[in-house]
């Protein structure tokens, strides 16, 4: 029973990290069509802008509590800043090429961003513990846990509850799953798609960010940070279907799930069951588990 | 019409190579050597590439490629280059052409994400498993040739140079084939391939494992010309990366273009890592965007016109 | 035409390449009088650059330009190495085995590099072995640590100027077993590669020789190496029956692992042994749990920081006064490489009466003894290849009044008590009872 509780918790709790990644990037690609690399920087992006403010305020005397403000302030911020000018000044002009080569385009940019990272904050790794002391810990299944990573599965909750609400019952929603569905057809409607697609870029950025920024209290935010996301976050995307957020969901809880139960029972398998997985997916159901519904066009 | 004037400028180009080999420094030798290796596997992405098909996974078979020497070296004291060069292209060609069953029926985004997926569960194994080097890998004893163990590398450019000749010919003599000419055919329009009375599926299967078997050979001669093999520079998703960063570096328009863009990729790496040490990402990361937004045709189409416009 | 233009293209790259390799040996030979050059290989990027990385540059930078200027104390104040000023180059040293072998050929073929040191991940240092040898290149490791490098195969051009992790992990092992004679269970998370893989395996053998009623645990964690975040790994130790925790974690892994720990309570409920702590204590402060046995690669950083011996004293203020910082063990390991630099071109200098070569620099370098900065390092394993210093351990206590990280209980052990004498591999020194060790 406390196995069972404690790999329900682990698993749920790495889901609920990998839920706000992939929405992120699950959202960018059903609306654009770009499956996108540097999502894995957008995290390291949010990691580092989080623990950075989280540091500076902390020494100017503001409380621990102040942290939860900047987690989400830098989420935001970076999905502005980046999300705007990457999309503006790069994507824009990759519109109509090739989906593959928009992913090795924004495979570069991963390369660009994880160096820019370096030359903004430098190498030495930042920790910003104070949000993760604020919250201190609770005994769970026989065993000690912080609260804040328990937190982590709230948040996502409402990452994915807000996602769910936005998407199906605001006018904003009907207009991206227009987008989503046919993109002419949207034109054709007098859709502002351009306008359309730059807002949902920051979105998804932002979540990718948001990622990160809440990571950062329980990591050592070091550079390299991103590699790692980015890959299981593709993992879960395709495991879900590509651009469907409910698909992220399953796919993040299945991976949380197996993962937390292999580190348990058989720790060497750990890495390759959640590839195995996604090949195995690939092979019976190339378009994932919630596809979302494709028009046929001739 | 089948040995045609690509195929001789290569035999020629690379002989020359091999012959200047022996007189220029040994790093320049090494630098050309790695090119030539990676770039066997970026000649196989290019016979992908032109059916439209990338695939970011091919780190997979390089590493299949690579690994095979290995455990050929560690565990049954293999040395001679050329049992090890049958041993990676027969294991990267058997599994090529098992797995290509699947993949031949995959085309675009999920042809690219099937191939990330296995790659990933070979990185997976490797990574945790002891037997396999974990995170270490290996290192490979000096290649022999027929029992004879020369001094230095300079034997073994030489045989990469005869290696590298003869698949580029082989991979230009398969375009120019009936089967060959399909490439773009398919890329263009597979309904119309199929009215033909042609296999797509069948067609691409071939592809993919051809493609497989250049990777494999390139992931060989790689942990040679190295001495040394492990996960996260030959199986891990960014080596995939790279090499089909390579592939657009190189441009799709002749098979002569991968040699050419994998040295110049193996130049740029070293000069900005040794310029910029806390930037030499930016570097290959900006090359790329530069690439992709102003020069679709890659290094190929500025040599074309700088040449062609001459002669 | 397009043949005949592209032959011509290739002879020409071909002749200008051979011209320029010309000149640059040219240049080489005219310096290779006054000054050599030293490259310093540290990690630069990636989780492990702060506390590994930057802390070893340092060290090495800052003892390069003291002998430069000749300020060492004695019985080092002589001017530069056997005369002759060093230049370092500093490189990164992430990106995986296989871009360090090629960057390796570079520096020492294209920049013409007389001497590499450095490396602190043990992958790095098993791949560039037979380079080094292959390249006829001095190659001093600093701070890696598996076994297998001189246990494999003899080396000619490659030394490491500190013990490697048998001996860490045998006085982890007496350590405990000194300390906690009831100890029941033990169990362990390490890296998945051969630095994780060799410090378990050593621990967990000699605590076995010392202690047999104590049994491991049989669900090991071995995670990837910079995998980042241990709330699964955490659960399943705290779950564990076992009273102590082995880790050989270094650099970020391990600043990560001690944060989640820490506040998951794991080290209230479990005795922590962490072999490569020191650099993390200096980083983490406060926030390093106390009752931690805390080791840092040998007698280095925060292990020795009251020894006051001349040489020690004057590193602690250097490195102070330049970074603002203690010295943690990298820094110190890193100096220790460059000190034994010196050492063996002072030596060969000497004897040859002239600029030495690099065989009579590595003939110097063999089998020598020398004083560092915190200890004495004899290089008396692998045919005088190999190091062998003391090793040190105490339990962390967190100095409130100073403000700063502090150890008690440090025991310092003989070097030939955790070490296996020449011509035995670790492992089998271990099973066999390790005989011929001197523990006091």
């Amino acid at each position: 029973m406390e196995t069972f509780i404690t790999n329900l918790l682990n698993g749920l709790q790495y889901s609920s990290y990998l839920v706000i990644v992939s929405v992120g990037l699950t959202i960018i690609f059903g609306v654009m069509k770009i499956l996108n690399v540097a999502h894995g920087s957008f995290y390291a992006w949010g990691a580092y802008t989080s623990a950075f403010f989280i540091g500076k305020f902390s020494d100017m005397g503001w409380p621990d509590a102040f942290g939860f403000v900047i987690i989400f302030a830098s989420a935001i911020a970076v999905g502005l800043v980046l999300g705007f000018i990457i999309e503006r000044g790069l994507l824009r002009f990759m519109y109509g090429r090739d989906e593959v080569v928009i992913i090795l385009a924004t495979f570069g940019l991963f390369l660009v961003l994880e160096d820019v990272i370096l030359l903004v904050f430098g190498v030495d790794p930042y920790f910003a513990y104070q949000p993760m002391a604020y919250l201190e810990s609770v005994e769970v299944g026989g065993i000690t846990r912080d609260v804040y990573g328990l937190s982590l599965i709230l948040v996502s909750t409402l990452v994915a509850a807000g996602c769910w609400y936005g998407l199906n019952r605001t006018k904003w929603g009907n207009i991206l799953k227009a987008v989503i569905f046919d993109r002419e057809m949207s034109v054709s409607m007098g859709i502002n798609v351009p306008m359309v697609y730059t807002v949902t870029f920051i979105g998804g950025t932002a979540l990718g960010a948001l990622g990160g920024a809440y990571i950062a209290p329980t990591v050592s935010v070091a550079p390299g940070l991103g590699g790692e996301v980015i890959v299981l976050s593709f993992a879960v995307v395709v495991i879900g279907g590509m651009g469907s957020i409910p698909g992220a969901l399953i796919g993040s809880i299945l991976i949380g799930l197996l993962r937390a139960i292999s580190v348990h029972e058989f720790p060497q398998i750990e890495l390759f069951v959640i590839f195995a997985v996604m090949a195995v997916v690939l092979v019976f159901r190339p378009e994932g588990l919630f596809a979302p519904a494709k028009v046929r066009k001739i | 019409m089948f040995f045609d004037r690509t195929s001789s400028i290569v035999v020629i180009a690379l002989f020359a190579c091999a012959v200047a080999g022996y007189f220029i420094p040994d790093w320049i030798m090494n630098q050309l050597m790695f090119g030539f290796a990676r770039a066997l596997a970026v000649l196989g992405l290019l016979v992908l590439w032109r059916t439209g098909l990338i695939s970011f996974g091919h780190a997979f078979y390089f590493g299949l490629g690579a690994y095979t020497v290995a455990l050929l070296d560690i565990n049954l004291g293999v040395s001679d280059v050329f049992l090890r060069l049958v041993g990676a292209v027969l294991v990267s060609g058997v599994i090529g052409w098992i797995v290509g069953f699947v993949l031949r029926n995959y085309r675009d985004i999920f042809f690219a994400m099937l191939s990330l997926a296995l790659s990933m569960v070979l990185y997976g194994i490797i990574v945790k498993t002891e037997a396999l080097g974990s995170t270490d890998g290996f290192s490979i004893s000096a290649p022999t040739f027929f029992g004879f163990a020369p001094d230095g590398k300079y034997p073994l450019f030489v045989f990469i140079c005869v290696v590298c000749a003869i698949c580029a010919v082989a991979v230009q003599m398969y375009l120019n084939s009936t089967l060959g000419w399909m490439t773009t055919a398919i890329r263009d329009n597979e309904v119309r391939v199929e009215y033909l009375g042609l296999s797509v599926a069948n067609a691409v299967h071939v592809k993919y494992v051809l493609s497989a078997v250049l990777a494999g050979a390139a992931g060989c001669l790689m942990a040679m010309a190295l001495g040394q093999v492990d996960p996260d520079s030959m199986v891990n998703w960014t080596a995939s990366g790279e090499l089909v960063f390579i592939t657009i570096l190189s441009g799709p328009g002749s098979v002569i273009a991968p040699f050419i863009g994998s040295v110049v990729f193996e130049l740029l790496r070293t000069y900005a890592f040794e310029w910029a040490p806390h930037a030499w990402q930016l570097i290959v990361g900006g090359t790329l965007l530069t690439i992709i937004l102003f020069l679709p045709g890659g290094v190929w189409s500025v040599i074309e016109k700088v040449v062609g416009k001459k002669s | 035409m397009l043949t005949k233009k592209l032959i011509r293209g290739v002879g020409l790259a071909a002749v200008s390449a051979i011209a320029i390799s010309g000149g640059a040996a040219q240049a080489q030979d005219a310096t290779k009088q006054d000054t050599i050059k030293i490259a310093v290989a540290a990690f630069l990027s990636g989780g492990a650059a702060g506390p590994f990385g930057v802390p070893g540059r340092n060290g090495a930078e800052l003892v390069i330009d003291a002998i430069n200027a000749g300020k060492l104390p004695a019985p080092y104040a002589a001017k530069g190495f056997g005369g002759a000023t060093a230049e370092g180059i500093f490189f990164d040293e992430s990106g995986g085995a296989t871009k360090q072998v090629a960057e390796y050929r570079n520096l020492v073929q294209k920049r013409g590099v007389n001497v590499v040191i450095g490396y602190v991940g043990s992958g790095n240092c098993i791949a560039l072995s037979p380079v080094a040898d292959e390249l006829k290149t001095l190659t001093i490791f600093s701070t890696c640590g598996t076994p297998r490098i001189f246990e494999e195969s003899p080396r000619s051009y490659v030394f490491r100027s500190m013990s490697h992790a048998t001996a860490d992990n045998i006085a982890a092992a007496h350590y405990v077993a000194d300390k906690f004679p009831n100890l029941k269970g033990y169990t362990g998370i390490n890296q998945n590669y051969s630095w994780g893989q060799d410090s378990w395996r050593d621990f967990d053998l000699t605590l076995q020789t010392r202690n047999s009623s104590a049994k491991a645990s049989e669900k090991l964690q071995f995670p990837k190496i910079f995998a980042g975040q241990y709330g699964t790994e955490i659960s399943a130790l705290s779950l564990d029956k076992s009273e102590l925790v082995h880790s050989s974690f270094w650099g970020g892994d391990l600043e990560a692992f001690v944060i989640q720990g820490g506040a998951r309570g794991l080290f209230k409920k479990k005795t922590a042994v962490l072999t490569v702590g020191g650099a993390a204590s200096y980083r983490l402060g406060k926030r390093m749990p106390d009752n931690i046995i805390l080791g840092d690669r040998g007698p280095y950083g925060i292990l020795v920081r009251d020894r006051k011996t001349a040489l020690n004293t004057w590193f602690i203020n250097a490195f102070k006064d330049r970074y603002g910082t203690y010295p943690s063990g990298p820094a110190y390991h890193y100096a220790q490489s460059i000190l034994a630099t010196k050492v063996a071109y002072d030596k060969a200098a000497a004897s040859a009466g002239m600029a030495p070569t690099q065989e009579q620099v590595v003939a110097a370098l063999k089998g020598a003894t020398f004083e560092s900065f915190s200890t004495t390092v004899d290089m008396a394993l692998g045919n005088g290849h190999q190091a062998i210093t003391e090793a040190a351990y105490g339990i962390t206590r967190y100095n409130n009044e100073a403000g700063e990280p502090a150890l008690t209980d440090v025991k310092f052990f003989p070097a030939k008590c955790v070490m296996p004498p020449d011509g035995v591999t670790s492992v089998d020194w271990i099973k066999g009872g390790m005989k011929g060790a001197t523990c006091s």
